[in-house]
């Protein structure tokens, strides 16, 4: 089958060399400038977990030893939960103005653009959290050798959660309830990351290396991002269409 | 254009792939499975109840096994036939695959749910306390929230075709996922006991117990199957209730 020649495609202009990473570089740029320009949604996602953080003292009761104990899991939970909360608007605003369409129609390829805006969210909503989990952590009386495995841990950790999150976000694009439906589909997918992650900072607590629980992590990311764009670029699919 | 075919036997199987003869054939095929689950069940747990012996460690309560462990199984196996027509309906577009899936959603929750209960039920007399975060029980309850979040998202979506396909997605991410879960859940903590039935090494009870719990996993099957079934005949008509041949089929038996 061949196109008219007077009807000319962007798919017949062959990519250029490298062009694949131009659009994961556009895409992320685009992205950060939108984030950039409403810094008050960034702050949101913040303060939303340094809220849960704190509100997990005034349930438990400011015991130290209790707060030790339990910090590693309650900076991980909720850093999930604010991943995932950010997630709602990852497409939204793209689906609501149609920049959503024409990167289905675009000839660059969908998973390299849903890559890039997969780490564009990363950037804005899960990279905070890993310069603030570290702080947090003080409030829980965390011994200071293990700030450095938290950060590492959310380095780590946050991008699997924004890949996986964003398969649960082209599903439920423009679904009514898609929040509350989110978190049902995308929790669940989040606990490897949870105990791994967590896991880490136990192991480091413990006396022991945390260097297995790290690399474990690390193995996740490079499953998710080597297998989580096609995904995502399905769903958008089946959404959209 | 010629249609796909598949032949074994003389008969073109893919025929039924249309939701129109497989609706008759599911209807003929529901009694058998569904006396074969009566009877099997029966038995089951007429050997499980009456004839294995009692165990030496655990008395009466192990026999909760007959139920739970039948449960535990098909739990996880209905979540991926699940994934494998989800699987099948994504490549090869076909309609009655996704409303497979979605037929066999609500018998594997039941399934999962029933695990977890007598688990629960189990675990009380046995281990002294109702739940324990070990790693079976973590991701079968993890599970039960995967077949829930299948549903939820297909009762979410208005629109037939995108509800499937969506599903579908979310099938086969979960299904790459459980081992995963499992995994580091299993990493993580364990404190239930090994299994004591495996295809490579002989079984650690008696030839009764077993004999039961066979009997009563294929009961499991019998009736996953009759209520798959059951319930994807519903689904086909609802789908399809615009058609003449439902039209002349409710026509026929009001």
């Amino acid at each position: 089958m061949s196109i008219a020649p007077t009807t000319p495609s962007l798919r017949d202009t062959p990519p250029r060399a490298g062009g694949e990473f131009s659009v994961l570089r556009t895409v992320i740029q685009r992205d950060l400038l939108l984030a950039l320009r409403r810094r008050s949604d960034l702050a949101t996602v913040l303060l939303f977990f340094i809220i849960v953080v704190s509100l997990f003292p005034l349930g438990v009761g400011p015991e130290p030893n209790l707060l030790r104990a339990i910090a590693p899991g309650v900076i991980w939970v909720a850093a999930l939960l604010s991943c995932m909360l950010a997630l709602a608007r990852l497409f939204a605003a793209d689906f609501a103005d149609g920049t959503l369409e024409q990167m289905l129609l675009s000839p660059a390829p969908l998973g390299v653009i849903v890559a890039g805006k997969a780490a564009a969210h990363w950037l804005t909503s899960g990279l905070p959290l890993v310069a603030i989990g570290p702080v947090l952590a003080l409030q829980f009386d965390l011994h200071q050798s293990l700030l450095g495995v938290l950060a590492l841990s959310l380095l780590i950790g946050t991008p699997v959660l924004s890949l996986i999150g964003a398969i649960g976000a082209a599903l439920t694009l423009g679904l009514r309830g898609g929040g509350v439906l989110l978190a049902l589909l995308v929790l669940p997918l989040y606990v490897p990351v949870l105990v791994i992650g967590a896991g880490a900072l136990d192991a480091a607590a413990a006396g022991l290396n945390a260097l297995p629980h790290l690399l474990l992590l690390a193995a996740l990311l490079v499953l998710a991002a080597a297998f989580t764009p096609w995904a995502i670029a399905a769903a958008l699919r089946i959404s959209v269409e | 254009m010629s249609q796909p075919t598949l032949v074994i036997g003389n008969i073109n199987w893919f025929r039924y792939a249309s939701p129109q003869t497989f609706y008759p054939l599911a209807g003929a095929m529901i009694p058998w499975f569904a006396w074969a689950a009566a009877v099997l069940c029966v038995a089951g747990l007429y050997v499980g109840f009456f004839v294995a012996p009692t165990d030496q460690q655990q008395g009466e309560a192990y026999r909760i096994i007959f139920i739970h462990v039948p449960a535990a199984w098909m739990s996880m196996f209905i979540y991926v036939v699940m994934a494998f027509w989800a699987g099948v309906g994504l490549t090869f577009n076909t309609r009655l695959s996704h409303m497979m899936a979605t037929a066999l959603a609500p018998t594997g929750a039941l399934f999962t749910f029933v695990a977890l209960w007598t688990g629960a039920l189990w675990g009380k007399p046995t281990w002294g306390t109702w739940w324990v975060w070990d790693a079976r029980l973590t991701s079968e309850l993890i599970l039960l929230f995967l077949y829930f979040g299948f549903t939820a998202l297909q009762a979410a979506i208005d629109e037939p075709r995108r509800a499937d396909r969506a599903g579908a997605v979310l099938a086969l991410v979960g299904v790459v996922n459980i081992p995963i879960i499992y995994y580091s859940v299993k990493w993580w903590n364990t404190l239930h006991q090994g299994a004591s039935v495996s295809l490579t090494s002989a079984p650690t009870m008696a030839a009764t117990m077993l004999a039961g719990m066979l009997l009563m996993a294929l009961a499991a099957w019998m009736y996953s199957i009759a209520a798959a079934l059951h319930r994807v005949r519903s689904i086909i008509l609802e789908r399809e209730r615009g058609t003449d041949w439902v039209a002349q089929d409710l026509e026929v038996r009001p």
